[in-house]
């Protein structure tokens, strides 16, 4: 649901198993979820969250299904709760929601009361996200790390840059970094970061001057402007561009020993140049790929922990 | 219509200045003689009301509700609505016109009070300040008052446009109707569906800010001045923010007409309380900060406040089971208005009980100029409220009179029952211990 719902060891088991996951036999890790069934509900598009999620619990042994809002009754107006409930009938015992409105998968799983895992609800979050981010942060600046604590990110610094106001990523990273030591910094133009998004919770400070967070920052992590949910929000691009785009020059200047992560999709030209996202910092494509190592671990802990109403 | 004596119990009517152990006669609808225990003169034949240990008090009045009718009948209907408010001693209530149609005409306004509507108890229509309520063209006021309509509004919508407002304050003068501005300026609150704050970023909903209320409660008050005319009367519906009831208070000092009222839900809950997602704490105005709750404490024991009003707003159980952004707006509030009014605001911030009443009965009749209510002297209308003023009870929204049960107020601790709620001499409710 939220990363809020995950202990610092939770989130340590749930790093320790996307690694044993990965490293296993795939013939073995097959009879992990044997049989088991998996709906996929996605009321919004998505390239690697549906895949990897869909990947993971298929290397898990378990049969999955999709549906997506384009091509069921979801079209023809039939709500959340009842497409649940149509789910858990067909046998679901866990689904993975995609959905634009924030708070969904709370209601899903209320009316279900099956074990959903939030694949990124409206402007609230995307849990499994900062999990994938978080693992690819510790494989740079912690190699090796076995378990996380309090002090596991101490004196490291994550820039969160772009479009705040409207990025699940942004929340779920903000919400979890701090909790494992890390300072985040969100940067963005007043539009898209306003003040208060510093009270969300510690660990947070707000500084409008790209150049002077990068230079504070070993984690770079930029965002896509949200076109879809801008809701009438005038942008002037260019300007965002000059003042917020990760070009490589910046990069040199400022932030050299950085990595750069994008949770996708990047809009190059716009918010990264192609030249960063294909540069030697950018762990964007190891980003994709812890993705589904993350989310082996958590729809196996859905549906293994068996009264634990599996939260993730 | 047979006499009736309410007897034994202590008669506490804010209005007369009454509050003292005494016995009611009514007769033909109306109070007929008020005594000292026993004393009552022509009480032979009379059916007899046992409220010993009991309150007897006018009968409360709601002037901020949602009965869903014409349309909706689905949340709610008249009769269903009407029953709910004698269930929380209600005896009359201002019923807003977002119905469908939207009441702008003097058709519907009588079809609300034709007696096949099946009201428990007196219903005030309020009718639409504009065509459609669609902020534009006004209505023709002199023929809804003579139709029955009590005052004029666009509740659930601002009049926004200051030329619309500003004619609508004065043609509503001249007929001596108050506007009752339901104060959001929707530029301000486009999406939204909590209070703007960190509360709504974290969940990741759009917000509500403060300002889209009170910034037009001020646009409001600057055309009331400037309109100079001492019969206009401005009343802000459902106040939430401190800078609105601020600009109210304001606006008294400097002698104007306005009036406003708040709704527990208002006083009592703050932003936290949408939780997780919870649509039954989903109301526009939305609950506001701790700060605000703790203002509106402040101007109801001040008196800035007129008057409680519940903006009871149902809604079927399958509309509030969606998406937090998709629900609709709302809650239900008549049954627990009393209850979390004498828990909260008399036990807990020790609102002496007769202030508490005349907030829900004495000035909101005197607002909406409701002639003969919100007082039990002799020769007005027998609107009676008997409640145990020392019960303390759970709400339980599962045995709600309404047809809807949308209320974050389920499980609340409440004090004071009613017994009998009594609609012009006709018993709408009862409920003996």
């Amino acid at each position: 649901m939220s990363v809020l719902d995950l202990s610092i060891e939770d989130i340590g088991h749930i790093l320790k198993r996307a690694t044993e996951l990965e490293n296993q036999d795939p013939l073995e890790r097959d009879h992990i979820l044997a049989k088991r069934r998996i709906a996929l509900l996605f009321y919004e598009s998505s390239t690697r969250t549906r895949t990897s999620f869909e990947l993971a619990a298929k290397s898990l042994g378990a049969d999955t299904t999709l549906v997506s809002s384009l091509s069921s009754s979801i079209e023809k107006g039939e709500s959340l709760k009842d497409t649940g409930l149509t789910l858990r009938a067909l046998g679901a015992e866990a689904i993975i929601l995609r959905h634009n409105s924030s708070g969904a998968a709370w209601l899903l799983e209320s009316e279900t009361r099956l074990p959903v895992l939030n694949a990124g609800d409206g402007m609230h979050e995307h849990p499994t996200q900062a999990l994938l981010d978080l693992r690819t942060m510790l494989a740079h600046l912690r190699p090796g790390t076995e378990t996380v604590n309090e002090q596991t990110l101490a004196g490291v610094t994550v820039m969160i840059v772009g479009d705040i106001l409207h990025s699940r990523v942004a929340r779920s990273n903000m919400l979890l970094l701090p909790r494992l030591g890390a300072k985040v910094i969100l940067c963005g133009p007043k539009e898209l970061l306003p003040e208060l998004a510093a009270k969300a919770g510690p660990g947070i400070e707000i500084e409008r001057d790209f150049k002077a967070a990068l230079s504070r920052s070993q984690v770079v992590m930029m965002l896509r402007i949200q076109a879809e949910r801008l809701a009438g929000l005038q942008l002037d691009l260019d300007e965002y561009k000059q003042n917020y785009q990760l070009t490589g020059p910046r990069l040199a200047a400022y932030a050299p020993q950085a990595i750069v992560l994008h949770p996708g999709p990047i809009i190059r030209g716009l918010e990264i140049t192609a030249g960063v996202a294909d540069g030697f910092q950018s762990a964007i494509l190891e980003q994709v790929k812890n993705g589904v190592a993350i989310r082996m671990a958590v729809v196996e802990r859905a549906l293994t922990a068996a009264q634990k109403e599996g939260r993730a | 219509m047979t006499a009736l004596v309410i007897r034994g119990g202590q008669l506490l009517d804010p209005a007369a200045g009454v509050d003292a152990a005494k016995d009611l006669l009514i007769k033909d609808g109306r109070v007929a003689e008020i005594a000292a225990p026993g004393k009552l003169k022509s009480a032979n034949g009379a059916e007899v009301i046992d409220a010993t240990g009991l309150t007897v008090t006018p009968g409360l009045v709601d002037i901020h509700v949602h009965l869903r009718e014409p349309g909706q009948g689905y949340k709610e209907t008249i009769a269903t609505g009407t029953a709910c408010a004698a269930a929380g001693g209600f005896t009359a209530v201002a019923a807003m016109p977002n119905t469908k149609p939207v009441n702008d005409s003097v058709e519907t306004t009588r079809w609300m009070l034709a007696p096949e509507r099946g009201a428990q108890i007196r219903v005030y229509p309020v009718a639409a300040a504009t065509r459609g309520s669609k902020g534009e063209a006004i209505n023709d006021y002199a023929a809804l008052k003579s139709a029955g309509a009590v005052a004029v509004s666009d509740d659930g919508l601002p009049i926004l446009k200051d030329g619309v407002m500003r004619e609508a304050l004065a043609a509503a003068s001249r007929v001596g109707l108050c506007v009752i501005q339901h104060a959001e300026d929707t530029r301000m609150t486009q999406g939204g569906c909590m209070n703007l704050g960190p509360a709504s970023f974290k969940l990741g909903l759009r917000g509500m800010p403060a300002e889209a209320e009170s910034s037009l409660v001020e646009r409001d008050i600057r055309l009331v001045t400037e309109l100079r005319d001492a019969r206009t009367h401005l009343h802000v519906a459902h106040t939430s923010t401190a800078a609105a009831l601020a600009a109210v208070r304001q606006a008294r000092r400097n002698g104007l007409r306005v009036t406003c009222e708040v709704a527990p839900h208002h006083f009592l809950l703050t932003e936290d309380h949408v939780g997780f997602y919870n649509t039954n704490a989903k109301m526009c105005p939305p609950l506001r900060t701790a700060a605000d709750r703790d203002a509106m404490i402040e101007g109801i024991l001040d008196g800035v406040v007129d008057a409680i009003a519940t903006d009871h707003a149902p809604h079927a159980v399958h509309e509030k089971e969606v998406e937090f952004e998709n629900a609709p707006n709302g809650i239900i509030g008549l049954e627990t208005s009393l209850g979390l009014a004498l828990r909260w605001l008399h036990k807990e911030w020790k609102l002496p009980m007769g202030r508490v009443l005349s907030l829900l009965s004495a000035q909101p009749a005197a607002l909406l100029g409701m002639k003969g209510r919100g007082t039990l002297a002799v020769g007005s209308f027998a609107d009676v409220l008997i409640f145990d003023p020392k019960a303390e009870w759970t709400y339980n929204a599962l045995e709600t009179k309404s047809k809807s049960r949308n209320t974050p107020f389920d499980g609340w601790p409440m004090l004071g029952k009613v017994r009998w709620t009594i609609s012009e001499g006709r018993i709408a409710y009862t409920n003996p211990a």
